[in-house]
């Protein structure tokens, strides 16, 4: 039985440098898997290359058995992987309803799409009271929430989340992170970045440290939440 | 001045702008998109009139029947021709440049531009010349003698160009708002990569910016070529020039202000030329000689007061 995902010695380039230097790891069905490090890691740009942003130089990517090498990113949507991205990016001038459709972009099922729709609004009530306003003029936590319910809509089957606290006030972030929870309660395979990694650690049944392209370091959300290093480097304390 | 003569001026500007408007369309479309300027959308648009009038020229069954009648023809065939060069173009002369800086595919579309007049200029020799036609080709007209609106005399090209303006801008409109593929279009152009993400193949949205843009302008250049009598081979410079002024003037990236800063452009030429000689400090500066300097200082005024075009602000909130 193969893993959902499995990466095996990803290395990335822009240009002559080298982003991520060969790592390797797994994500299984239901796990909630998280990446942690300090910024220029070579988080996102692992994100960016599993949805097909970006080209890997070398390594392979496995999705549900398959290999996502040259695979469009607007392809491996298809195939499941749904990668919200780091900084929101929702579209301003668009509605949040037209956002979360986007969401469902390449689905044909009208029902679903309404249920899927249904069910965003409940997990984000906040969504359904401004469904028809502009999204730009939501407030950070509340474009976090379209991002993630956005990404939602497309039914995946392994859910990217890349720094979905950053930028939040501490009551939109737990908000945020419970939500994570739920979702992973919920069945929803998750690949989740994040530079808060006490909260990452907390809710991740496995985790991976990444370091200038590498990793370090990999164990249970627990193990790793007591391991002297990550306390010292990640977790502030002495 | 009368008020009759004032209103001919307003009437023959609107028809002119929406004309500009029609033109400017394909420009805001393409730059909203890829923030390129296509220098040869002038040259897409002049070879729908040169369609239109290739047709009407060999087919002999359309010139058996009433112009308003083989009408729909020229216009398909027009359409036709000005979306398999534009989305030729897209492929050939911009899609190779993606990523490439900014200046590389402005001289593309400036080569494009001109080798499209030259191909043009040397198929359409005239009878008896071994050399293009440098001359402006005739063109089918109504003969139907303009109507008279309370004194204001409006022709039915002029109404059509009206017609079919307002047309295209309610579809276009409708099509953006409305539809799957037209949210996908203002997806891509606010945020690419993230409308990648959602699963929208953005370079099909691309294609399919081009041809909406080189339809409406083949919708112009036949609707000019009606007014006027006659299509040039290099009739889409300077007219291709006032479709981009207009899509500056009403904000570039924004569809419904394109339409407007056609119509804001036309207004000013037939007011130029019409209703200046009658105000004397200004009358030497009037007539249709003039008419183009005063459309570029209303752009240049324009551009002074509103940096971003007159409704521009659809722009700055690209994220």
């Amino acid at each position: 039985m193969s893993a959902l995902l499995e990466v095996d010695d990803l290395r990335v380039a822009y240009g002559k440098v080298e982003a991520v230097k060969g790592i390797s790891f797994t994500v299984e069905e239901g796990e909630a898997v998280t990446l942690i490090g300090t910024n220029g890691a070579g988080k996102t740009t692992t994100l960016h290359t599993l949805s097909g942003l970006l080209r890997p130089a070398g390594g392979s990517v496995r999705f549900r058995g398959e290999d996502l090498a040259g695979v469009p990113a607007h392809r491996v949507v298809a195939l499941g992987l749904a990668h919200c991205p780091e900084g929101r990016h929702i579209f301003p001038s668009l509605t949040v309803e037209e956002n979360l459709f986007l969401g469902a972009y390449l689905r044909k099922d009208a029902p679903g799409i309404a249920d899927d729709l249904e069910r965003a609004y409940t997990l984000f009530e906040r969504l359904r009271e401004r469904r028809a306003q502009a999204a730009g003029t939501l407030s950070g936590g509340e474009q976090q929430m379209l991002a993630m319910g956005r990404a939602l809509m497309c039914r995946p089957a392994l859910l990217m989340l890349d720094e979905p606290s950053m930028g939040l006030s501490p009551i939109m972030m737990r908000k945020i992170m419970d939500t994570v929870a739920e979702l992973r309660r919920t069945g929803t395979t998750i690949l989740l970045v994040e530079q808060n990694a006490r909260a990452a650690l907390a809710l991740a049944d496995r985790a991976y440290v990444m370091e200038t392209g590498r990793i370090v370091l990999e164990g249970t959300g627990t193990e790793l939440a007591r391991a002297e290093s990550v306390r010292k480097a990640y977790l502030g304390e002495d | 001045m009368t008020a009759t003569e004032l209103t001919q001026l307003l009437a023959d500007g609107l028809i002119l702008g929406s004309m500009y408007g029609l033109i400017a369309v394909g420009y805001t479309m393409v730059y909203g998109i890829l923030q390129i300027i296509n220098f040869a959308h002038g040259e897409i648009y002049m070879l729908g009139g040169f369609g239109a009038l290739f047709v009407y020229a060999w087919v002999p069954g359309l010139r058996a029947i009433p112009l308003w009648a083989a009408l729909p023809v020229l216009l398909v065939v027009a359409v036709a021709v000005s979306v398999a060069a534009a989305t030729g173009a897209e492929r050939f002369a911009y899609r190779p440049l993606r990523g490439a800086p900014r200046l590389a595919p402005l001289i593309s579309a400036i080569g494009l531009s001109l080798f499209l007049q030259q191909v043009v200029f040397n198929f359409f020799t005239l009878p008896g010349s071994s050399m293009g036609v440098t001359a402006p080709v005739p063109f089918p007209q109504f003969e139907t003698a303009p109507l008279d609106l309370a004194g204001v005399q409006v022709s039915v090209a002029g109404l059509l160009t009206l017609a079919l303006a307002a047309f295209g801008m309610v579809a276009l409109t409708w099509f953006v708002r409305r539809t799957r593929t037209g949210r996908a279009m203002q997806a891509t152009a606010q945020d690419p990569a993230t409308a990648r993400l959602m699963g929208i193949d953005t370079d099909r949205i691309i294609v399919i910016a081009f041809a909406i843009g080189a339809a409406l302008a083949a919708v112009a250049c036949v609707t000019q070529g009606l007014r006027l009598g006659t299509v040039s081979y290099n009739m889409g410079f300077i007219t291709g020039l006032k479709g981009f002024t207009a899509a500056v003037l009403g904000g570039i990236g924004n569809i419904q202000g394109a339409m407007a800063g056609g119509v804001v452009l036309g207004l000013a030429e037939s007011l130029a030329s019409g209703a200046l000689p009658h105000i004397d400090a200004l009358a030497m500066f009037s007539g249709s000689v003039w008419k183009d300097v005063w459309a570029f200082v209303i752009l240049i005024v324009v551009l002074l007061i509103r940096p971003q075009g007159l409704f521009g602000e659809r722009v700055a909130d690209r994220a």
